[in-house]
Order: C-alpha cells, then structure tokens, then sequence
C-alpha cells in the first residue's frame, strides 16, 4: 500500500494541518515508510483471530451518576482566543 | 394499510425510507463526565474540562446511560449486546471540543430489533430495528448572534444520546409518523428519554428514496438531517419523493447526498454533497475499553420493566373490554393510562373511557389544562360512571354534573345529592306525568294514534322536560309506549 500527494492532501485538509506544497513529497515518503512498516505485520497469520481492541484485558468500570463538576465557566473559557457574554466565540461557522 | 402509491402520468412509485433518531438519555450527569445535564441553565456552565476538550482529561462512563440504553433496547424488543466498543468519529466542528465524538460503531450496545406501530386504517406493522449505538452530543452553535461570528455554548457537549437505527421498513409519510410516535411513547413510558422533538431532546434523520411500483431494487437515498417534528417528518418524506420521481421521471438522475427540510416552503434543498462527505476515519477508542455486560446486569432491568404500551393496550382490550382503538389512544400516553386505570377500577370500564376520551379531554383542552392539572380527579370520573350505571342519574344529568365537577372539583355524590338531581325511577311518579301530559294534549294523541309516531320523541321530551330532566328516559320510553297504544 502507497499513498500518494493527493492522499496527503486529503488527509492534511481533514486534520486541519498545513503543509506547505514542497513539503509534500517529503511528507508522502513519511507516510509510505510507515505504511510499509506496518505492512509487515500482514504476514502474520491472524485467520479465526479477533481484532484486539485493548491491551490491558480490563472491562470498563462504571462511574456512578452524581453531579461532580461544571460551574467553572471562567475556567473552561480561559484558553479561548475569543470569548463574549460566556460564549466561545468562532468566525462565522454555517454550513 | 392502504398503500401509498404515487402515480404520474407515466409510472406508478412506491417510497422507501428509514429512520435515524438521536434521543437524549435522561441522567444527572453527561455520559463521559460529572458535569449536569440541565437544560437551560447559563452558559457554559455545565461544563468539566472533559467535555471542554482539555488535555489529559478522561473519560468515565456514566453507569446510569448504561442502564437507559439497556432499559431502551428491552423496550424495542432488541437484542442486547453483552459485548460493546467505543470508537472515535473524527471531524472539526466548532461545537464539538475533543475534534472527534465517542460514539460505537462496529459493536454497538443494541442490536436488532422489532416495534408494532399502529396505522390510521386499524392495522398494525412491524417496524425492523437495525440497532441502537450511545454517544456523546456536540455543544450548541448559535449563528444568528452576529453576521461575522459564531458563538459557541458547550452545556450541551457530551449528554448521552442513543441513537436509534430502523431498517428501511416505511413505505408512506403515516407508517413514519406512527413509528415516531410509537417510539416517543416507549421512551416515555421507559422514563429513558422525555421525546421532545421541539427541544431537540429527540431528532430525527430521514432516508427517503423511491422505485417503481412492484420492483425489489433499491435506488439512491437521500438523508435529511435534523427534521424536528413529526409532521414535518412526515412532509420532509413526501416532497423528497416527489422530487426523485420528478428527477427520474425528466431522465435524470439522483445523486447521494445530504440536504435539509425547509418547513416554510415543504422542500428540501441539498446540504453537502457526497463528494464533500466527511470522512470521519472511525478507530477504536483508546481511552475506554471495550464494555462488557453480565447477564446479571441485564436481567436486574429486565425485571425492572414496566409494562410497556402494547402490553397495557393487549390487557386494556382483553380484561376490560375496551376497543383495539380506544385502547390504542389511552394507552399511548402513560399519564392518561394510569388515570383511566385508576377512574376504572371497580365501574364500567368502556363507559369510563368513553368519558374519558370524550368529555374529559374536551374539558382539559377547553381549559388549556394537562391531565395532571385536571379538576376532575380520576375516582371522581369513575364514581360519575358508577352513578349512571346504577341509574342513580341519567346520561342527560350527568353533563350537567360533569359541568359542575369541572368547575370545583367536588365528588359527584356530593353534587347530586345537594342539586335533588336524582333521576325518578318510580314508575308511579312517571306515569303521573304521562297522564297529566296526555290529558292535556289531546290533539298530539289523536294525531299519534292516527299515524304520526314521529310525535313519540315529542312525547318523551315532554315528560323529560316535566320531571326537569330527572326521569329515567328508559322507564319514560316504556310507559309511554304502553299508554299511547
């Protein structure tokens, strides 16, 4: 499997990173040796083998439903490069 | 059901369409988080740094989701799944913090499953379950604040909702809306979601595509997202169809693609199209591992169900004598059915849902009022019926009795015994009347025997309005009947 700089480009737009245009091949070379890399684990026979999810063979453990957070709006809005009337503030988003 | 075939002048159609339904699961909390679910309170401040998006932050799931979704999938008759996984559905939006949302994808914690809606004609269908899945909701964006930005509240970023899957099992705008308020019904009684659409607590996708009458193929769907109330789904299905025939019928050709409903003008118009369509790159998340559910767990809810709307309706029919339908309307709120239940207990049950379905409901409606507001208690309504079956009053006394109950909420005993509305069942007090009646209309009498029996009613009216309205009009009609020969 090889990608190719179209695919890069695709994936760079869904991750929202910019890489520049001579970046490109560079980076399109990174992927494919990874991709290789991982290729060799195609020859390990996993017939009748379940995908494994997780490691650590732990089931999930439950929390119970009591209100143990929130209020800390000024907190949560700290970060943010715009903030108006406790709002996150974004440039206009409509699809 | 009467088919829903739309014909044009050169093809018969027939629709095809499923369902996709996000319902908020009622908790305290978020399904990931401790923050409050709260509607309504100020913004942002239902929020931890999970649902924030910070670093480092966890998520934990929350055991009561867990519950509702089992509880909800007993509720469609689904298969639970004792095996489940989370997954990351990855896209950018401003509203949603982490840049992906936990829901599952390959394992949800439901399968498939079946649930019976009731048609307008009588008849019954089984709508197919595909599978219920849980998953994180996405913060609130509010466009409308000003022309240059967005303005983002996260109160909302990481409710539970489950989202439930039907087959593509309707064939008509009707089936739809049966199905979605079937559902709302289910989830009411389960207590597992409040289904209120125009809050957005439950919101519906719409897949619609058409073929030709009597076809088996499936052509290309379009998804209308976010449709958010029944009729409107019901429209949303109806002006898609026609736009595929239109499209198909002028040689053209559908193409896949997501679009919206406009209620004002009863279109749709296209959203994004398929080639724009996220690619959302699911992968299994790291941070939760698979759950895994005891049949314990499971058999816990299961014997804590309550008894769901079509086994009330099946036992509404079966021990109390009450019609498929008039049974299928009481029971499709669980309030009303409860406070049919209790108005019935020990009285004449079809009489009081007759009462119930007719002047008790037009009296809240006319007072703008919700059955838990009602002036007229539920034994008071069956303590009415019991008056009448006992023939301590007539139907005629009874409106006027009902009238007064609606007003103070006195028990109806009470007010038949102050008013003197005891209806006369003494024969001889009756025919006193009759006597003075026919002494004193002699020409009516003649006329009568002569041939004009439609005077009889006349007649009854008389003694009726004589006694004040408190005659028996049974005994009325008999002796009437005797003496005039």
């Amino acid at each position: 499997m090889a990608v190719d700089n179209d695919t890069v480009r695709r994936i760079a737009f869904l991750s929202r990173l910019k890489v520049e245009p001579d970046k490109l091949e560079e980076t399109k070379e990174e992927f494919n040796k990874i991709l290789n890399w991982v290729e060799e684990l195609g020859e390990v026979n996993t017939d009748n083998v379940e995908p494994l999810v997780s490691v650590n063979n732990e089931s999930l453990t439950l929390r119970e439903d009591n209100v143990t957070a929130g209020h800390i709006s000024q907190e949560i809005l700290k970060n943010a490069p715009a903030q108006e009337f406790g709002y996150f503030v974004v440039p206009k988003v409509v699809e | 059901m009467a088919e829903y075939i739309i014909t044009t002048e050169k093809e018969k159609w027939e629709v095809i369409c499923g369902l996709e339904i996000h319902c908020q699961i009622i908790s305290q909390s978020k399904i990931f988080s401790g923050a409050s679910t709260e509607f309504g309170d100020d913004v942002n401040e239902n929020v931890s740094f999970v649902d924030a998006g910070m670093p480092g932050m966890l998520p934990t799931l929350n055991k009561e989701c867990v519950h509702q979704a089992i509880k909800t999938g007993l509720g469609l008759n689904a298969v639970i799944n004792k095996y489940s996984e989370f997954s990351r559905k990855n896209y950018f939006y401003a509203d949603l913090p982490q840049g992906y949302q936990i829901t599952q994808f390959q394992y949800p914690i439901v399968g498939e499953g079946a649930v019976d809606i009731d048609l307008p004609d009588g008849t019954t269908k089984t709508i197919r379950i595909e599978r219920m899945h849980i998953e994180q909701d996405a913060g609130k964006s509010i466009h409308d604040m000003s022309p240059t930005k967005s303005f983002i509240d996260l109160n909302r970023a990481g409710v539970g909702l489950m989202e439930i899957v039907t087959k593509p099992d309707f064939r008509s705008p009707d089936e739809a809306g049966a199905f979605l308020r079937k559902l709302r019904s289910i989830l009411r009684y389960l207590g597992t979601c409040d289904g209120n659409m125009d809050e957005g607590s439950m919101r519906c996708d719409v897949n619609v595509s058409v073929r030709p009458y009597g076809s088996d193929e499936y052509r290309t769907r379009c998804e209308m997202k976010n449709v958010n109330s029944v009729k409107f789904v019901m429209q949303a299905i109806e002006s898609e169809a026609k736009r595929h025939i239109e499209v198909y019928e002028n040689g053209g050709d559908i193409a896949q693609e997501t679009r919206q409903f406009d209620p004002a003008t009863q279109t749709t118009k296209v959203m994004r199209k398929k080639e724009f369509a996220h690619d959302y790159r699911y992968f299994p998340e790291p941070d939760l591992p698979p759950l895994v559910l005891s049949d314990e767990f499971i058999n816990k809810i299961k014997s804590e169900l309550v008894e769901l709307p079509d086994a009330k309706k099946a036992r509404f029919v079966k021990d109390l004598g009450l019609t498929a339908y008039d049974a299928m309307v009481i029971c499709e709120n669980k309030e009303t059915a409860d406070f049919f239940e209790k108005a019935a207990k020990g009285h004449d049950a079809k009489k009081v849902a007759n009462w119930l379905m007719g002047d008790f409901f037009a009296m809240l409606n006319e007072k703008k009022l919700e059955l838990k507001d009602s002036p007229v208690s539920a034994e008071n309504l069956g303590a009415l019926v019991e008056l009448i079956t006992s023939n301590v009053i007539n139907g005629k006394t009874a409106k006027d009795v009902f009238a007064i109950m609606a007003e103070t909420g006195e028990n109806p005993e009470k007010i038949v015994e102050e008013k003197g509305l005891k209806q006369v069942t003494d024969t001889g007090a009756i025919e006193k009347l009759i006597d003075d009646l026919l002494a004193s209309a002699t020409d009516n009498v003649a006329a009568y025997r002569g041939g004009k029996v439609g005077l009889f009613g006349w007649f009854v009216g008389q003694v009726m309005k004589q006694s004040q309205g408190k005659a028996n009009p049974q005994v009325v009609n008999e002796l009437l009947k005797k003496k005039l020969g």
